[in-house]
């Protein structure tokens, strides 16, 4: 990979307004998608609303104490750490046009590699940097695969999460390694004027991820790969690095994920975080996020991990069982996909057939 | 390194050193050196007669390599009673991912003609027609935990009782509820994978015994056997129920993950039980400073029992304490009950 190439483009590409890249991704009425995830966002609220409103229908005892309902809103923030980190890194790789079945395979690779007896003799500072080292590492491999071997995403990743798995399998001798170090795991228990650490390391890693994202010419490009790599291509971006570093980033949210996992449950093993990946993919895309790519938000797959968080409270506190519990979560993925083909290609193309909008809106 | 962009070198080399050491502490930490915990085997220098040498035999075996403690613990007991025979060579073939592979592997050992197969399926029934093929070819199939629905497809089945650990665990909070003579006791169950019959006999063990009682589950949460999702759902079912008295936890491995959620909410106005009888669990119990009070056992001992008996098979002896003078059909380890008072008797069947 030529680093000074790309630093060249930087040079270029850094200048003109962060614009620029959906317009070189040849998409129109961007005017319109931009109206899009706030609406979006919005009825993501309403549903949390809605299914509180469900949760004090049906426990009425429960949800009349305060505190219970403080306590309650922290642990479905909590629950939602890990996967929420992991769906920060799917989301840049979806829209940059990718998929990721790897990252829980990632993680549990991560997260029984940090916790090895010699792993643990180096204490907490060398469990995360292992954690955080493997996943990149992961995720390099990933990248390389997918841009410079030229497999498809699918197929690269869908290798990486049968070989991490069984890597992870053979690191711990299918053993659940319990992790004695007393830092590590009293993060899980940790809270900072009331909030548990771990949800705060969510936020944090979102908030620097809508950085990322929406002010910097890193998060332009992949907006710009995913919405039409070729165009990106000849714009003067070097797809194939960016892919790469991509796929690393989403590593990197593997490996911080992996130390929440194992703090929470003071333990790895190489059958953890299982099907994380689909969780990950759904929860970007009841936020918004094109599958397709070029288009998504942080903030809407933040909000659709609390919905599949806040939906498996609410069937616990009912004591429904498990296998509703997914058929809703089915249900929930189908209308939020339905929802983004009505709004998108029905209604705006009816609407540009009868004059309702400009054939041609400013790029 | 001539790179006339000055910015550019220094990321490099910061970038190629970090990766440097990055390998070298990576590499040095894949080591899980440890030491060995004994083995559960019956030893060959018993005063028991069965254990003098007999006939030299060759047991084939083959267990699924799942990611799972009590599959490896089965493995490494069958491999170490096996050791402990003078007179038995042990030949194992990998089972593979799916029932296919190991059927594929197995027809490989029907060729090499063992005197005895002890097999642990993937499933029972898709194994069904490999136990019938080898015992026509007159070899006898030892099946381990996962029955063939086909009496005529082993010669021996040895098996833990599902059914039977819901039902211990059951008599257990049953009882002790009853000795604090709490009247309408708040039970909560995390139940390990729903899609398996094992979890479902289990349960319904459990609620059996506790109907005895006049007692029934207030909650009941499925994890998946990992420590992770044991703690989910335990602090799914800590808030559901803000007041418990008795939970019952499928699992041990999950249930580390459960004792976490637990310790992490502050709660410990009620006990718990486990399941299966991993060595950390014996050593909580043994311990008494968590709520884990007991735990019923569904032990991996039982493919080092299997392997000693296939070798009386083989050798065509029966078991020295019966009075038959071959080794029964069928045996179903009883599910036992580890507490504080007899932990350290089981710590040595931990696994």
């Amino acid at each position: 990979m030529s680093v000074s190439s790309e630093q060249k483009v930087e040079h270029e590409v850094a200048g003109p307004a962060p614009h620029a890249a959906p317009a070189a991704a040849g998409t129109s009425w961007w005017k319109d998608e931009a109206q899009e995830p706030l609406r979006r966002n919005l009825g993501l609220v309403g549903v949390l609303l809605a299914l509180f409103a469900i949760g004090a229908y049906i426990r009425p005892d429960l949800y009349s104490d305060a505190d219970w309902v403080v306590n309650n809103i922290m642990v479905i923030l909590t629950q939602a750490a890990a996967i929420g980190v992991v769906t920060v890194g799917m989301t840049f790789v979806i829209i940059g046009g990718g998929i990721d079945l790897s990252v829980g395979a990632l993680i549990a690779l991560s997260g029984v590699w940090a916790t090895t007896l010699a792993t643990q003799s180096f204490g907490p500072v060398g469990m995360i940097f292992t954690a955080v080292a493997v996943g990149i590492g992961a995720g390099l491999v990933n990248g390389a695969l997918i841009a410079y071997g030229r497999l498809v995403p699918f197929i690269a990743t869908l290798a990486m999460l049968v070989a991490a798995r069984g890597l992870a399998a053979q690191i711990s001798g299918k053993q659940t390694q319990i992790s004695a170090d007393q830092f590590i795991n009293s993060l899980a228990t940790t809270r900072i004027g009331g909030i548990p650490l771990l949800v705060i390391i969510l936020l944090v890693v979102a908030g620097l991820g809508w950085v990322l994202l929406n002010r910097t010419t890193f998060g332009r490009r992949t907006v710009a790969i995913g919405g039409n790599a070729e165009a990106a291509r000849l714009a003067g971006i070097n797809v194939r690095g960016h892919t790469m570093l991509l796929y690393a980033l989403s590593g990197l949210c593997c490996g911080i994920a992996a130390i929440m996992l194992t703090s929470l449950a003071t333990s790895s093993q190489a059958a953890a975080a299982e099907l994380y990946e689909l969780d990950a993919i759904a929860a970007a895309i009841i936020g918004g996020t094109l599958l397709s790519g070029g288009r998504g938000t942080i903030v809407g797959s933040l909000f659709g991990v609390i919905v599949f968080s806040a939906i498996t409270n609410l069937f616990a506190i009912a004591n429904l069982p498990t296998e509703v519990q997914n058929m809703v979560k089915g249900a929930i993925i189908v209308v939020a996909v339905l929802l983004q083909q009505v709004r998108f290609s029905s209604i705006t193309q009816f609407a540009r057939r009868h004059g309702l909008t400009r054939a041609k809106p400013q790029t | 390194m001539t790179n006339p962009i000055p910015d550019t070198s220094r990321r490099r080399l910061l970038f190629g050193g970090t990766a440097i050491a990055a390998g070298a502490l990576l590499t040095a930490c894949t080591s899980n050196e440890q030491t060995p915990t004994p083995a559960q085997t019956k030893g060959a220098d018993d005063t028991n007669p069965n254990a003098a040498a007999g006939k030299a035999v060759t047991i084939g075996f083959s267990a699924p390599a799942a990611d799972h403690g009590w599959i490896a613990a089965i493995t490494n007991n069958a491999k170490a009673q096996a050791g402990a025979y003078k007179d038995v060579t042990f030949k194992q073939v990998e089972a593979g991912k799916d029932a296919a592979a190991q059927r594929a592997a197995l027809d490989t050992l029907i060729a090499e003609k063992p005197d005895v197969i002890v097999l642990l399926p993937h499933d029972g029934k898709e194994l069904n027609a490999f136990g019938l093929k080898a015992m026509e070819a007159g070899i006898p199939v030892v099946n381990l935990d996962r029955a063939f629905p086909d009496a005529l497809a082993y010669r021996l089945q040895i098996k833990g009782d599902n059914y039977g650990m819901g039902v211990a665990a059951g008599h257990y909070i049953g009882k002790a509820l009853k000795a604090k003579n709490v009247a309408s006791p708040i039970i909560g169950e995390i139940a390990g994978m729903d899609e398996l019959e094992l979890t479902q006999e289990r349960s319904a063990g459990f609620k059996a015994a506790l109907a005895t009682y006049g007692f029934a589950v207030a909650n009941r949460r499925a994890a998946r056997f990992t420590a992770d999702s044991g703690q989910k759902e335990a602090q799914n079912l800590l808030q559901a129920l803000p007041k418990i008295d008795a939970v019952w936890n499928h699992d041990d491995d999950q249930g580390i993950g459960v004792l976490a959620a637990i310790t992490a909410a502050n709660r410990s106005e009620f006990f718990m039980v486990g399941g299966a009888g991993s060595k950390k669990a014996i050593e909580d119990i043994a311990a008494d400073k968590t709520v884990l009070k007991a735990t019923v056992t569904y032990s991996p001992s039982m493919a080092s029992s299997a392997i000693s008996l296939a070798r009386l098979i083989a050798q065509g002896r029966g078991m020295s304490d019966l009075v038959e003078l071959q080794v029964p059909k069928e045996v179903i380890l009883a599910s036992e009950t580890i507490t504080k008072e007899n932990a350290s008797t089981y710590l040595k069947l931990g696994f």
